[in-house]
């Protein structure tokens, strides 16, 4: 089964969530990752779900049926910037921990904070690369590890604020309206 | 929708007791939060609520009595009767239905209620009390989290903890319940919301940018055959049916929600395509019209289910290829190219795959195909359908014998097909009456056996198969519709579920609503199942009931039992010309069955025509209820099949 990655603009009103995830929950889809925050548009998320299935047309279209989701876009074929954050905790004795300093660096990810035995690493990049930093810090005493779930964007001028209604965009502070349809 | 401006500032509540001595409140003038509820439910068209209060939703019954002379309130006896009225209502007028319960256990015996309109698609309002705001979260008395609970049974719903939301929520509420594919809203208001006092401001916007109830969705064109708009679809479609040897249409709900009956009737007549209807499209086409053909599906007829698999170009219009219609999906309508019109984009594909789907109502559909196809065979004769009628008339003449049930002893039990045979005696010739029927064998004999012949003649629980929805949804419906007779067609299992119903029919004296009840002593559909596939093990089936008569009775209702077929349409006679309900109790035969049957999950090219041979000796034993309290001892399916469990002591 294939993965994947749909973009959703939401109201963002309470229990908008409950419902978003009670729906893939009870049509039987497996979220992989889920991310979602305040988008550009006050008033409106836009949410980067990642979910396995072979055909994500059932999803797509029982996510828009959701009187608060305003449109849902599958990206998995879009070429999008895709992006993951992960901080991790590594445990290690003093010696090893100066060395990873300059290895983690060498891997993309920066040290947020380093301690006497511990230190915090946070690392942006696509969700493959993550995999594999994650992959090659685990044996060196990964202690504690936090994703952000996969974050998503489409190339070009081609946004997904296409359906966000204009009274919402009117509010978004004199922003660009530049959109170009898809 | 909305009534003239008039009804709201005009003085409802001008007589009777009111806590406000100058009755309703001017447009303008400050009001409660509860009189908004009530002035925008008369705004969008409400006129009858069927609800029971309590604690958190008395202010909106405080407010209510001002209101009284246009929006009437039925007192039911129990949530789930006051939600089926409500859908009853509905699926009669095709108006929104309103039923109000309060927090807590109130609302949550609504949950039934709003689960059958979602999978059938009733357009509902269910609006509820919730404890007041600063108590929320806090697991107060009658507290529940209704909206968590319905949320994947609702087409949406709100939780209202300020007043000054109200106009905007129930203008949002009720377009979303009627628009689209209906179904129903629930709106949960909190106490302190229904108590807070503001100046409405109607004029407030809807807030729904979401929500597109209707319409090609570019996004999915891949799914739908790739057909970039609907008018190319429809001309896809159009060419498809033009060309086709075998082509069938299934007509369901959405015909009838969409009013498009004229219109389906007009394009079958226009193309000589035949049309088999879905357990809710029943009554689409006169039943005695040449290219009816009747139900599919796993109680649907031979000929029919034999149609489907044989044809090469189904037009699925507003049905959703439920389980029931199709057997094994993998398996269904094999040499067809599928065209599937729905108003709800994510049904396309969903169970069937679609060739060619056009996301829509039905009624432009079919008024589209029909230009369409006469320009079509303007240019190219038309195909000669000749042959494809003619081999599903064969098909029916070879099979409808051992469909029927052709009465031949006399002295024989009453038989369910003899109470049927007597509703069409007294139905031929008459528009005025509606059937209610409940779940199980009489719901299937009575899709089969009556003669539809009008759109919203029949009203069931088809997706949710809801035992129980019958006598509320019957008060909906009489009240809907004083004109017309509506007949409850129940079992005794279902009857007993909402009985408590009946005083509330005594109470509104609803006059034109009639019961009979198909009264064999078991859960019969389950009890079919256990004696085909079960090997007779009679678990939990047998049944037994007061003497319904009696029981009409004791409401101050009217009673019939009846034995003997002969005594069938006297009966139903007797009971329509009496100026008050009456209830028949039709003793039947206690082991019928209902044929033909596709075993569950099998194909529909798969059915059972009759009990196999050494399971057809039936139980003779008297079927007075009395009789039916008798346990059985669990039967092993190695167990004679002559043996009636329920006669042994």
């Amino acid at each position: 089964m294939s993965q994947h990655t749909l973009i959703a603009l939401l109201q963002d009103r309470p229990g908008v969530l409950h419902r978003t995830v009670t729906l893939l929950r009870r049509r039987g889809f497996n979220i992989a990752s889920l991310a979602v925050g305040r988008s550009e548009v006050p008033g409106i998320s836009r949410m980067t779900l990642v979910v396995d299935a072979s055909d994500a047309t059932q999803v797509v279209s029982q996510l828009d049926r959701l009187v608060e989701v305003i449109g849902v876009t599958d990206v998995t074929n879009e070429h999008a910037v895709q992006r993951e954050t992960a901080l991790a905790k590594i445990v290690a004795s003093p010696s090893r921990l100066h060395q990873l300093v300059d290895i983690v660096a060498a891997h993309g990810a920066r040290v947020l904070h380093v301690g006497d035995d511990e230190m915090i690493v946070e690392i942006t990049d696509t969700p493959e690369r993550v995999e594999l930093f994650i992959a090659f810090i685990r044996p060196e005493g990964l202690a504690e590890l936090m994703r952000t779930g996969r974050l998503a964007m489409m190339r070009g001028r081609t946004t997904t604020r296409l359906e966000a209604p204009a009274h919402y965009r009117d509010q978004a502070d004199g922003a660009p309206h530049e959109e170009v349809a898809a | 929708m909305s009534l003239p401006s008039s009804t709201t500032s005009s003085s409802p509540g001008s007589s009777g007791p009111t806590h406000n001595a100058t009755s309703a409140p001017r447009t303008g003038a400050h009001r409660t939060g509860a009189q908004v509820m009530c002035e925008a439910l008369i705004r969008e068209g409400a006129s009858v609520m069927f609800g029971i209060p309590g604690g958190c939703i008395m202010p909106f019954y405080h407010a209510m009595w001002e209101y009284r002379d246009a929006l009437r309130h039925v007192l039911c006896r129990h949530e789930q009767g006051a939600g089926h009225a409500a859908e009853g209502y509905a699926r009669a007028t095709g108006q929104v239905g309103v039923c109000i319960g309060t927090s807590g256990p109130g609302a949550t015996n609504l949950v039934t209620p709003i689960a059958d309109a979602w999978m059938d698609g009733t357009p509902l309002i269910a609006i509820t009390g919730q404890v007041p705001s600063h108590l929320l979260g806090t697991d107060a008395f009658q507290e529940t989290d209704i909206t968590g609970i319905t949320v994947p049974i609702t087409k949406h719903n709100f939780l209202v903890t300020r007043a000054d939301e109200l106009p905007r929520v129930f203008r949002e509420a009720f377009h979303i319940a009627r628009t689209g594919r209906p179904g129903p809203v629930l709106i949960d208001i909190t106490k302190d919301a229904q108590l807070a006092r503001l100046v409405p401001d109607w004029d407030v916007a809807m807030d729904l940018p979401g929500y597109r109830p209707t319409g090609f969705h570019p996004e999915l064109a891949h799914a739908y055959g790739a057909v970039p708009s609907n008018a190319d679809a429809i001309e896809a479609c159009a060419a498809l049916l033009h060309a086709a040897a075998r082509p069938l249409i299934l007509a369901g709900n959405g015909v009838i929600q969409g009013g498009a009956t004229r219109e389906l009737r007009a394009l079958a007549e226009q193309t000589g395509i035949p049309v088999i209807t879905t357990l809710h499209g029943l009554g689409v086409m006169p039943h005695d019209h040449p290219l009816a053909l009747g139900m599919p599906g796993m109680h649907g007829w031979v000929h029919v289910n034999r149609a489907i698999q044989q044809c090469d170009v189904l037009l699925n219009i507003g049905s959703r290829f439920d389980d029931r219609v199709t057997g094994k999906a993998s398996t269904f309508a094999p040499h067809a190219k599928v065209i599937h019109v729905d108003i709800d984009a994510a049904e396309i594909g969903k169970l069937v795959r679609a060739d060619i789907g056009i996301v829509s109502d039905c009624r432009p559909v079919l008024e589209a195909l029909a230009v369409s196809l006469s320009a079509a065979t303007a240019t190219d004769a038309t195909r000669d359908r000749r042959p494809w009628l003619t081999e599903i008339a064969r098909m029916r003449d070879d099979h409808m014998p051992r469909q029927g049930y052709t009465r031949r002893d006399r002295s024989a039990p009453l038989m369910p097909h003899d109470v049927f045979d007597a509703f069409n005696a007294n139905f031929r010739d008459r528009q005025d009456w509606r059937v209610v029927t409940d779940v199980g064998q009489h719901q299937m004999w009575a899709a089969q056996l009556i003669d539809w012949s009008r759109p919203r003649s029949h009203i069931t629980s088809g997706g949710a198969g809801t035992m129980g929805f019958s006598l509320p949804a019957a008060m909906g419906a009489a009240i809907a519709d004083p004109e017309r007779t509506v007949w409850v067609i129940v079992g005794d299992g279902g009857f007993q579920m909402t009985s408590c119903e009946l005083a509330t029919i005594a109470q509104e004296g609803l006059t034109n609503l009639k019961i009979a009840v198909i009264n064999n002593g078991y859960l019969g559909m389950v009890r079919q199942w256990q004696q085909l596939f079960e090997g007779r093990r009679y678990s939990g089936t047998p049944l037994t009931g007061p003497d319904f008569s009696k029981l009409a009775e004791a409401h101050g209702l009217r009673g019939i039992t009846v034995d003997h077929a002969d005594d069938a349409v006297l009966a139903i006679q007797t009971a329509w010309a009496q100026h008050s309900c009456v209830l028949i109790d039709f003793r039947v035969e206690r082991e019928a069955n209902v044929f033909p049957m596709v075993p569950a999950g099998r194909s529909i090219g798969d059915m059972m025509l009759t009990e196999s041979a050494d399971a057809s000796q039936h139980d003779s034993s008297p079927r007075v209820a009395s009789h039916h309290a008798t346990s059985h001892h669990a039967a092993s399916p190695a167990a004679s099949p002559s043996v009636s469990p329920s006669a042994k002591a």
